[in-house]
């Protein structure tokens, strides 16, 4: 043990001589540093989102007032509308809560809270950002090519993705298909490092029970994307050669079957919601223990119920396809795991609330983020239960239900989740305090209006709005003014919502030149990466540090100090 | 609930208006409960001067039990629900009463076309009578649908009717309805389908016996074979 921490230690004396002067382009842009393709991850996210947000004003606003021209945008035709919601959710799950929640975080904390001075495979994890990076310019170019973007829906399914005289946008299909996976080979090879760093380069002394709950997510949730994704490659390439090679695996005529790809893209796309719940859990367990001063109620089951969770999670995905033609009686199966797996995520909620218990609890702005996504996510959950339930999704399938209720799990996990990621690891990012009243100025600005956009939405649902209609005058029972009200109050609330952005916006910036000096460990939490400068230096530890305990002794009985950090000795 | 939105008009809506009210009920219990359980705890343990929080691991017996009993609690309600809603499936999708009478429906971009038998009360005959993007049926009849798509997926929806069926070109796949109340409501394409998706709104006329041999008797009887057959492109 202790050779492997000299060695560790010469080569980190090596990296740091080696890497002393380094070019700006060789520092922030061909950098091989976990750090600096942390902080590529997370911009290139935060760009993504504003074209993905600026999408859903558009759209929304078409909604609201259908047929006029949307202010920064135009008439939004029904292909353009198509277009629209097509690429938000791609964009949103793809290259926004992916890149953002694993990437991002994963790559600034897994070594950082290892204990160790890099990922394993450094070069590879750069090439997975350039590929990344590539996969979202190819993305935003299919907006600009002949016929426009991709309109076939998210889940893109065949034959009209298949087809050219269907969807009529024959490069934007094909362009869109070859983004998505050159996105999941960027993700494959990052999980591969996620994975391979915490399981093998930890500090001496930390114990499997002794690795921070969301370092403990992310490898599960990169677990299961590797699982889940093959298949999907598999079939994006057969869908692309249906679409460019003439192909016919997804066409009836040639004795192909449709309902093959929405198989293998729900196998990959459920697991894919937990992929990113994960991380955004993890985040919340430090947010929540550090700012309650507690310890993780029930570590372990925490750790156990996310594996089952995981396991579980691959046994789900035709509840997504009860009413799409499959054999009626196995949807009574995916009804049983579907309400299965709601145990395990109400235990973890549980266990989050029971941390509370006892506490003493400081509202700042990450704990007010953490917080939230366990209120707004309980919310997402139970709406699940009525899409899980074969017999009422025959009346909610593909209506703004399901919309509503996904977007009650995605909005916490990408949006609210990550802002507790943000907030919380701020000051170690860029070694400055970001401004708690404009924190907390833009959590209640988004939050609030968050619900105000989304419950609207559950009413439409349930009164039969399905989705992804451009304008529903076509359809006189939706059509009647009450259900018009609520749609231009649900496009008013997103516009509030997108203007409080503009106070995180500014925070961001602005602090890092104007903020409060951070120092090594401004909340006074235990994990390694509190142990180090702000932000860390190349190579992050000037000492390999040893790990003498876990990560949530916080207000041990006997310690005058009510924290502990893993790296002191007792 | 869905009532207060929107009329129950089939045999099954009723049932599975029940299920959701039911599901509403559970669940909306378990969300207030948790809820303000997890708000009180905010506003009970909020940092006091002076005080340190408590240490627990979150083994302890007496404590953990606050988490296994809700847990098996969660599951109990699971199982309510899990019964609940395979009843309803089996009656709606599983389980097909005898049928009255047949009516082809037949999604293409961006259409529908319904095809009713004529006079003579059976389906693919010469008195068929086929229209595009208008359904008429009789109340407290029986009926069988047979749903096929010609181009790409569409989904038959008709939201008064609570169904929703998902049209797959290549197959034909049968359900059924009972129309309980007279009415005239819109029939949907629940599955983007192109960009004509939202534009594919057709009406659904749920007339008496008389009323519906009234509109048979106006009607004349359209050889569309194309409508009849499943188009299916012979290589």
């Amino acid at each position: 043990m202790a050779e492997s921490v000299e060695t560790q230690a010469a080569h980190h004396e090596d990296a740091h001589g080696h890497h002393g002067e380094m070019s700006f382009v060789s520092k922030y842009v061909f950098s091989t540093d976990h750090k600096v393709i942390a902080m590529q991850y997370l911009f290139t996210g935060m760009a993504m989102a504003l074209i993905g947000g600026f999408m859903a004003y558009a759209f929304r606003m078409q909604l609201a007032f259908p047929g006029e021209a949307v202010p920064g945008y135009g008439i939004v035709s029904a292909a353009n509308y198509n277009a629209l919601v097509t690429n938000h959710g791609t964009i949103m799950i793809f290259w926004v809560a992916m890149p953002v929640l694993i990437a991002a975080f994963g790559n600034f904390l897994i070594p950082l809270m290892c204990g160790c001075d890099d990922m394993v495979f450094p070069k590879i994890n750069r090439l997975s950002y350039q590929i990344f990076l590539l996969s979202a310019v190819v993305l935003i170019s299919s907006f600009f090519v002949e016929g426009g973007g991709f309109g076939g829906a998210w889940t893109a399914y065949p034959p009209l993705s298949a087809k050219a005289e269907y969807s009529l946008t024959k490069l934007g299909s094909s362009i869109w298909l070859v983004a998505v996976a050159l996105e999941f080979i960027a993700f494959l090879l990052g999980g591969i490092n996620f994975v391979t760093t915490a399981m093998n380069s930890r500090a001496p002394g930390m114990k499997l029970y002794d690795i921070p709950i969301v370092v403990w997510m992310i490898v599960v949730a990169s677990i299961l994307f590797m699982v889940s994704v093959g298949p999907l490659i598999a079939g994006a390439f057969m869908l692309l050669f249906d679409q460019t090679l003439g192909t016919q695996f997804y066409d009836p005529d040639g004795a192909g079957d449709p309902l093959l790809w929405q198989h293998l893209f729900w196998f990959f796309g459920h697991p894919e919601v937990y992929v990113v719940l994960l991380p955004a859990l993890g985040i919340v367990a430090e947010v929540i223990t550090t700012f309650s001063r507690k310890k993780l109620f029930a570590y372990r089951t925490v750790l156990y119920t996310t594996f089952g969770t995981g396991v579980l999670s691959f046994t789900v995905w035709a509840h997504h396809q009860f009413v799409a033609g499959i054999d009626p009686r196995m949807a009574n199966i995916f009804t049983l795991t579907t309400l299965l797996i709601s145990v395990p995520i109400a235990e973890l909620c549980f266990v989050y609330i029971a941390t509370l218990f006892g506490g003493s609890i400081r509202l700042t702005t990450p704990m007010l983020w953490a917080l939230a996504f366990i209120a707004e996510f309980l919310i997402g959950g139970v709406t699940g239960i009525f899409l899980g339930a074969s017999g009422s999704d025959i009346y909610l399938h593909d209506t703004y239900f399901v919309l509503a209720h996904f977007h009650y799990t995605f909005y916490p996990i990408a949006i609210i989740g990550t802002f507790a990621g943000i907030t919380y690891w701020y000051p170690k990012m860029f070694g400055r305090m970001l401004n708690e009243t404009l924190g907390k100025i833009h959590f209640w600005g988004s939050v609030i209006s968050f619900n105000v956009i989304f419950i609207p939405l559950f009413v439409l649902g349930i009164a039969g709005q399905h989705r992804r209609i451009f304008d529903y005058r076509n359809f006189p029972e939706l059509a009647l003014p009450q259900y018009q009200d609520l749609r231009i109050l649900a496009t008013f609330a997103l516009l509030v919502m997108l203007a409080f952005q503009v106070v995180f916006l500014y925070n961001f910036f602005m602090s890092l030149f104007k903020g409060e000096k951070a120092g090594n460990n401004p909340w006074k939490a235990n994990t390694l990466e509190w142990t180090v400068p702000s932000p860390p230096p190349h190579g992050n530890f000037a000492e390999m540090p040893t790990v003498y305990r876990g990560p949530y002794e916080y207000s041990t009985p006997g310690r005058d100090e009510d924290y502990w950090p893993q790296n002191v000795p007792n | 609930m869905i009532e207060h939105f929107l009329p129950a008009a089939s045999s099954y809506a009723q049932d599975i208006d029940n299920l959701f009210t039911l599901i509403f009920t559970l669940v909306g219990f378990w969300l207030v409960l948790t809820e303000a359980v997890f708000i009180y705890l905010i506003v009970k343990f909020r940092k006091k001067d002076g005080q340190k929080a408590e240490y627990y691991t979150g083994e302890e017996k007496h404590l953990k039990r606050w988490i296994t009993v809700p847990h098996f609690l969660v599951l109990i309600c699971d199982i309510f629900i899990l019964v609940g809603a395979v009843n309803v499936w089996y009656n709606v999708k599983q389980q097909l009463p005898e049928a009255d009478e047949i009516v082809r429906v037949i999604g293409q971009q961006w259409a529908w076309t319904f095809v009713h038998a004529g006079p003579d009360g059976t389906i693919d005959t010469d008195d068929d009578i086929a229209i595009v993007d208008e359904l008429h049926v009789k109340v407290g009849t029986t009926y069988h649908f047979k749903l096929e798509a010609r181009d790409v997926l569409h989904s038959f929806s008709v939201p008064v009717f609570r169904l929703k069926q998902d049209a797959v070109p290549g197959r034909v796949i049968t359900g059924w309805f009972k129309p309980t109340k007279v009415g005239e409501h819109d029939v949907q394409c629940a599955e983007i389908c192109g960009i004509g998706h939202g534009l594919m709104a057709a009406r659904i006329f749920i007339e008496t016996p008389e009323e519906h041999a009234a509109w048979l008797a106006g009607q004349r009887p359209i050889a569309l074979a194309s409508a009849n057959t499943p188009q299916r492109v012979e290589d």
